[in-house]
């Protein structure tokens, strides 16, 4: 398998940045909020919507889209930002974040928002909708894929791992799941809350094609789809990124701070958050 | 030379018992041939189940059509949050599993990925109220009190097995989620006798009286019936109306039936608490009638295991004890 080209990485690299640079302005409206985990799954989200997805930002309910599932629910300020990125959200609705009467609320609703699958939040039901989907889409002879995001607090769920166990029973070859294993949940580090580790043989032994990346590698994300691409649609089998992320990442007043998971964020440091992010976006652009 | 002693053969329970009387006419399976029917009229509809399908009928629809029935396993959270994916592409689900996993186990599912979007999913509950003698980890006698409470949710409690034929292609015509009590196996075939069409969201007088007013659900209904029967022996007579749309409610119907000055009963397999009781009760109060209304329904307590005619003659569901109450109350 060919590495992906750097004009494809730059491409996902900028479709990130400008991810990360409207959570901060979501953020900023708030005063706080998930902007760490935005953040740290701003490449992610680029390598889906800027990558991977088919999609009609005009038609976001066209019946022959991929779909993209939030189950993270509190990750939606994260989910806007690409949804912006995508042309499905104006980039200017932004500033309505978690606002009365916006349509982008503060977690994830399908029936708020354009290009929102499903309802998320309650956490541990976004992958047994995908499973649901991958069959019902398949059924219907459809090619379009499932990609189900998630975190490793939701590998707490037990519902999580009955939908692993379905999605391999049921040869989902057109499911992937992304988890987002940046090693924080509400009470604090995901190895003190309930460890979840060894998360890479936990999928293998349901029967997934795993692989685990650096979740900040736009180069190591699209390697990553490449290889699926390469054999899912033969062998059957449901594929998962297990995708370590750095919380806060592109900002380092955030990226060092003390991890939460509601980071509250100052009335002045907003703006050192922008500078930073796009000092580190532009120094290492060409590296 | 041995004594042979015979000792008095004990009543036991079954997961699956009939409520069927001896010698009643029943069909089999009707929910499974009924799903089987819609089906072949409408390509969209699919079945799952989550290792119940012998024991919801819903094997009855897997041997017909295996390309559109899913097992998804002992896994009910999996059941209900797939069930809604596939409606989120287009289909029209009926998944099964016992009342008791759908009310108590995956209610956040049905609730947050089904009822939230509104989605044509149709959950087939099996061993509603008091239908099983396994005790209360699979008696759902609270499984209405439960749902009434979740928004878009359909809420069907049928009495029969012409109830359940002419439920299923209802449920799957309506938009929304819905809830079906179901009675599955050797069913009675009770309504046949009377001039009646299930139609849902209606309530249906099928018999009328000058005495007493029977307002009743499910099974009740066919006890009622019984007990309306026998009450004439005591010159006692009864009208019997059926409400097996439980959610939403045909209040109208029902009121101008209760606004007399008649003894008013109403009958349901479940508890006493937040079910038909609780729905007519309420009814009654917003309109101010201030109508005097009596439950017949199970009591708010973890019921015993037992063989199913026991436990409904303990717990008040059998015919005697209906006319019994419905004597005492009429002095």
């Amino acid at each position: 398998m060919a590495a992906p080209t750097p004009e494809r990485v730059d491409r996902i690299r900028a479709a990130a940045y400008r991810i990360r640079h409207y959570a901060l302005t979501m953020g900023e409206v708030q005063g706080q909020g998930y902007v760490g985990q935005a953040l740290g799954a701003a490449d992610m989200l680029a390598a889906v919507y800027a990558d991977q997805l088919t999609y009609r930002a005009e038609d976001p309910h066209w019946e022959g889209r991929d779909r993209f599932l939030l189950s993270t629910g509190h990750y939606a300020i994260g989910h806007y930002a690409a949804l912006a990125e995508a042309g499905i959200v104006p980039v200017t609705e932004l500033e309505t974040y978690g606002s009365d009467d916006s349509r982008l609320p503060m977690s994830g609703m399908s029936t708020y928002t354009p290009g929102m699958e499903i309802s998320g939040g309650s956490l541990g039901h976004g992958l047994t909708i995908a499973v649901g989907m991958a069959l019902g889409l398949r059924l219907q002879g459809s090619a379009s894929r499932v990609i189900n995001f998630l975190s490793d607090g939701e590998l707490d769920e037990g519902s999580t791992w009955e939908a692993a166990m379905g999605a391999h029973h049921h040869q989902l070859g057109n499911l992937t799941a992304m988890a987002d294993i940046n090693a924080l949940q509400a009470d604090g580090a995901t190895d003190t809350v309930l460890r979840t580790e060894p998360v890479t043989e936990k999928w293998e032994s349901f029967g997934w094609y795993t692989q685990r990346v650096d979740g900040n590698d736009v180069g190591a994300l699209l390697a990553a789809f490449d290889n699926i691409a390469a054999r899912s649609a033969a062998s059957g089998q449901p594929s998962v990124i297990l995708c370590d992320t750095k919380v806060g990442r592109g900002v380092p007043l955030l990226e060092t701070r003390e991890k939460a998971h509601f980071m509250r964020i100052e009335e002045h440091e907003w703006q050192i958050c922008r500078e930073q992010l796009t000092a580190g976006y532009e120094g290492t652009a060409s590296a | 030379m041995s004594t042979v002693t015979t000792k008095a053969k004990l009543k036991t329970s079954a997961m699956i018992a009939s409520f069927a009387d001896p010698g009643q006419k029943t069909t089999s399976a009707p929910f499974g041939h009924a799903l089987v029917k819609a089906a072949e009229a409408d390509s969209r509809i699919v079945g799952l189940t989550a290792d119940l399908g012998k024991y919801t009928d819903m094997h009855i629809f897997a041997k017909a059509l295996p390309e559109r029935f899913f097992q998804m396993g002992m896994a009910e959270q999996l059941l209900f949050g797939a069930a809604a994916g596939m409606a989120e592409t287009g289909l029209i689900p009926f998944a099964s599993t016992y009342s008791v996993f759908a009310a108590r186990r995956a209610y956040d599912f049905l609730c947050l990925d089904i009822a939230e979007p509104n989605l044509n999913v149709n959950i087939i509950g099996g061993l509603p109220g008091l239908t099983t003698g396994y005790g209360p980890s699979h008696q759902a006698t609270e499984d209405m009190a439960i749902f009434r409470g979740m928004p878009n949710l359909t809420i069907v409690d049928p009495c029969d097995s012409v109830d359940i034929e002419q439920a299923v292609p209802q449920l799957a015509a309506s938009d929304g989620p819905t809830y079906l009590r179901l009675l599955r196996g050797n069913v009675p075939t009770v309504l046949d006798e009377y001039d009646y069409t299930f139609e849902l969201g209606k309530a249906k007088v099928l018999r009328g009286g000058n005495d007493v007013v029977f307002v009743s659900s499910g099974l009740m209904t066919m006890r009622a019936l019984q007990a309306a029967d026998a009450l004439a022996a005591h010159n006692v007579d009864v009208a019997v109306v059926h409400t097996p749309t439980i959610k939403p409610f045909d209040s109208a119907t029902v009121l101008a039936e209760l606004n007399t000055g008649r003894l008013a009963v109403t009958l349901e397999n479940h508890t006493v608490v937040g079910g038909l009781f609780e729905t007519v009760a309420s009814a009654v109060v917003t309109a101010g009638l201030g109508k005097r209304v009596v439950p017949i329904a199970l009591p708010d307590q973890f019921l015993d295991a037992g063989a199913l005619p026991t436990l409904h003659e303990r717990y008040g569901l059998s015919v005697d004890r209906i006319v019994a109450k419905v004597l005492a109350e009429l002095g």
